[in-house]
Formats: C-alpha cells, structure tokens, sequence
C-alpha cells in the first residue's frame, strides 16, 4: 500500500511527538540529582543511590508513603552522604508528577522556626534539615547530628543537588 | 530453619507454655486485685532520667542500663535486675527483640537499649544463641546500629529480608497477612522495643504497631488511619500469643511528621514505657505524644484528622487486647 505524501507527514510528526514525550517522561525518572563525591566541598556519597517507584515507596517510607502518593509522587531517589567524614546524612529527591505536588509537600508540616532559604523555586532550612522544590522536584536533605557546621555544610550539598536538577 | 511440622508443633506448644507461664508469673500480680474484689488493672511503668543524654545529645550507655533496671524493677517488684527478668522470660526458650528501624538512623529504637537487655536475658538464663534481634531488613537493624549476625552461637541479628514471610495468609477481621518466619518459626517469645513516634496516617505508633514490621505488605493495613488494620493484626493468635511484653523506647521521639526522622520535631522523653498490655502502654505513650503536642502549639491528632483510635478499638469486646480506660490502668512513673 502507498503512503500518500500528507500522511507521511503526519506519520513522522506523530512519531517525532511520541519520541519526545517518551524523553520528557523518562527525564523525570532518569536525572541522577546527587552530586559525586568531592564535587560538593566537604562531602562524600557513602551509598550507592535507590530508586524507589510510588508502588514500592511504602519500603523506604512506609507510613509516609500515602502523602507523597497522594501528591503525585512518580520515583523516589535517596543517596548516603557524608560530611568531612563525620556528619551523616541523607537526601532524598522526590520526583513528583508536577510543580504542584512538590509544593503540597513542601508546604504541608512546615513549622515557624523555618528559615525560608533561597534553593530553586521554595525552600526552608532548619539546624539539621533543608527542604526545597525545583519544578516537579521536591528535595529533604537531612543531618543526623546537630553540629555549628551543619546547617551550612546542609545548604552546599543542596545547591550541589539544585545544580543537577 | 524448621519445618513446617515442626513449626505447627512448636507454636503450638511454646503457646501454651508461655500462656502458662505468664500467668503464673507476671499476669498473677496483675490479677491480684481482682481477687480482692476490685477491676484488674495492667501496670504500665514509664520510667525516666532527664541526664539519659549528654550535652552533646549522646546516650549514656550506664544510664541506660540502669534506667532499664529502675524500669523492670518497678514493673516486677523485683529489685534485683536477674530476678526480676527471671520472671518476664522462659527458660529454654527463643527471645525475639523486635526492634524499629523504619525511620532510619535518626529515630529508629537505640542499639544501646538492645544490648542492655540482651546482656540482662544472658544474665538470667537465655542463651546468646536464643536471643534474636529482627526488624523487616538489614537496613532496618543498621539504623538502630546494630550489625547483622546470622552465626547461631552467637546473638542472632537479621531480617525478615533473610528470613523470608510465610507462603499462607493468616487472617483475623480485615487483615490478611503473611507473617515473618522470624515471628512464626524462630521465636518462642518477642518483646517488642518500638520507639515512640507521631504517624502520619495512624497519629501513634509504638508497642501495637511495631507489629507492622512483622508482616510482608503492611501498606494493605494503612486504610481508615490504620483502624482496625492494627487491632485486628494483633489479634493473630500468633502476633496475641508471643508478643507479650513490651519495652518501649522513648528516649528520643518525633511529635509532627513521623513515621519518618523529621530533626526538626525530634525531642528526649528520656524515657522507657514498659509493660505487658499493649493498649496500656499504647494509651500511655498517646498521651505523652499529646501533651508535647500540646505544649508546642500544635494540634491534637484529633483535630489533625489523625486520631488512633486503633487504640480505642483494640480495647473493645471484639478484640479484647488489653485496657484503654485509664482507671483500668495502673500507671507507674518513675
């Protein structure tokens, strides 16, 4: 059978818009946001990076899970790090269906002790944690220990992971 | 590992053993009362030590030790450590301490808090080779800093991860469950060592709860704020039969966006909450969940549409896991 030449173009403009809604939607999963060790002064991955998908969120956070489900949650990243070989932490990356769903979460729990702190689109700082939102990205780095270096070296990690998104 | 059989055979038997043995032991002080005529009550002890922490906010691990022996003591009236155990735990038989490392490294029940009592099991009689330490997986066991051993001579200490879950559901009311063969085929008997936290979806967990991590897919128990996924879990008879004591740590704790570490609503009861009755000590650490909510300014998790009234429905005629009335328990702070 023959493909008219109309047709033919429609065909190859259907296929270059599936092709690149196929890339869109795989860039929300596949952006590795955490920074290699060293490239953030101070800071070392300790941990390979886990990629959780909503399904099995419920293994990393269970018990949370349903508020970033119910937000649209697509995958969930999480990465070890720590900080001049002492400071541990932990930064998770929610990958969340749009902008609105990372600013559900973000605003959901925030108490009057948050320091609002300039990282991608909102975000808030407390002595051992930093939250931000960046597009459909929701970030929560946070310390296990409570040192006079920890809030800062919290705000490096999270620009080094903002660069990546 | 044992076989099925065996496994049948065994619960079956370590059941009525221990069934015997708490009422010849700490169930009987419980009923005293009652046969004098008046309510039973379940004793419920929330002992404290407001130096548990440094100034650098680290455990005192002698503190420990001996706020848990202040605990036991007034728990069992016994004031010597190895006596009083003597009556908590079975000669002979598998102790299971089941910790909670759900909420990773900042609020997951303290490794020290394990060791105390497995140095104390020791002292009365268990064998190290009979304690096992478990949670749902390695992960969870390393947040509560504790390394994972599978050598039998030694303190067992893995997950349900290596263990694996029964093939068969085990049903009561809504829940439908396949268990940890840690629960169903190793332990004869398991002490449950939540950590107290705020939930997000049940308001409270702790002693009732922790038995979550027991079972393959506890997000199908999470509907309605966990009510009745939590009572009826603990109905099992397996879940009814050998959890019976708790030792719960409050030494550090979350009021607002738990079930995970959220330092910023973290804080130190510097506190255990122990005892047999797993509504009692529920009730118990609601409470004080409460009233720190309280304190902060925020709102009660009944106006945060978060209540556990789990709780209330485990103490119902149905369930019948234990006493929700606070004149029905004999609360004990020391």
């Amino acid at each position: 059978m023959m493909i008219r030449p109309k047709n033919w173009i429609f065909a190859v403009a259907a296929i270059a818009i599936v092709t690149a809604s196929a890339v869109t939607a795989c860039k929300k999963t596949a952006v590795d946001p955490f920074p290699a060790s060293g490239t953030v002064a101070g800071w070392e991955k300790t941990a390979d990076t886990r990629v959780f998908a909503a399904k099995n969120l419920y293994q990393y956070i269970d018990g949370d899970a349903e508020q970033y489900i119910a937000a649209g949650v697509v995958t969930t990243s999480t990465a070890d790090y720590k900080y001049k070989g002492q400071l541990e932490a932990t930064a998770d990356v929610y990958t969340m269906g749009d902008a609105v769903g990372a600013r559900k979460i973000l605003e959901h729990g925030q108490t009057k002790d948050a320091k609002t702190v300039q990282l991608g689109d909102a975000g808030v700082a407390y002595g051992q944690s930093v939250i931000f939102r960046k597009g459909p990205y929701l970030v929560r780095i946070v310390a296990f220990e409570s040192t006079p270096e920890t809030p800062q070296a919290l705000l490096a990690l999270a620009h080094g992971i903002e660069a990546k998104l | 590992m044992k076989s099925r059989r065996e496994f049948i055979k065994t619960t079956a038997t370590g059941a009525l053993i221990l069934g015997s043995r708490s009422k010849l032991g700490l169930a009987a002080m419980l009923d005293q009362k009652a046969q004098h005529g008046e309510a039973a009550k379940s004793k419920v002890v929330v002992a404290r030590d407001p130096s548990l922490h440094s100034a650098a906010g680290q455990l005192d691990d002698k503190r420990v030790l001996h706020l848990l022996d202040r605990a036991i003591a007034a728990y069992t009236g016994r004031d010597h450590p190895v006596e009083a155990w003597k009556r908590i735990v079975p000669v002979g038989k598998v102790i299971g301490l089941k910790t909670n490392g759900l909420g990773g490294k900042g609020i997951s029940t303290h490794a020290v808090l394990v060791l105390a009592i497995a140095e104390r099991l020791q002292q009365a009689g268990v064998k190290p080779g009979e304690i096992i330490v478990w949670d749902r997986n390695a992960r969870d066991l390393q947040a509560c800093g504790l390394t994972i051993n599978t050598d039998p001579s030694r303190i067992r200490c893995y997950g349900s991860d290596v263990a694996g879950f029964e093939d068969q559901p085990a049903v009561w009311g809504t829940a439908s469950v396949k268990f940890s063969k840690i629960l169903t085929r190793e332990c004869d008997m398991v002490i449950g060592l939540p950590i107290l936290k705020d939930h997000n979806l049940a308001g409270v967990t702790f002693a009732m709860k922790n038995m979550y991590g027991v079972v393959q897919h506890p997000y199908e128990l999470h509907s309605n704020n966990c009510n009745p996924g939590v009572p009826d879990l603990n109905c099992i008879p397996v879940v009814r039969n050998k959890v019976r004591f708790t030792i719960g740590d409050a030494m550090s704790s979350v009021y607002e966006g738990g079930p995970g570490f959220h330092p910023e609503h973290l804080w130190q009861p510097n506190a255990l909450i122990v005892g047999e009755d797993r509504v009692a000590v529920d009730r118990t650490a609601w409470q004080i969940i409460e009233r720190k909510r309280a304190e902060v300014g925020l709102p009660t998790l009944e106006a945060d549409g978060r209540p556990p009234h789990y709780i209330v429905t485990a103490a119902d005629a149905e369930h019948n896991l234990g006493f929700n009335d606070p004149k029905r328990i004999n609360l004990v702070e020391i």
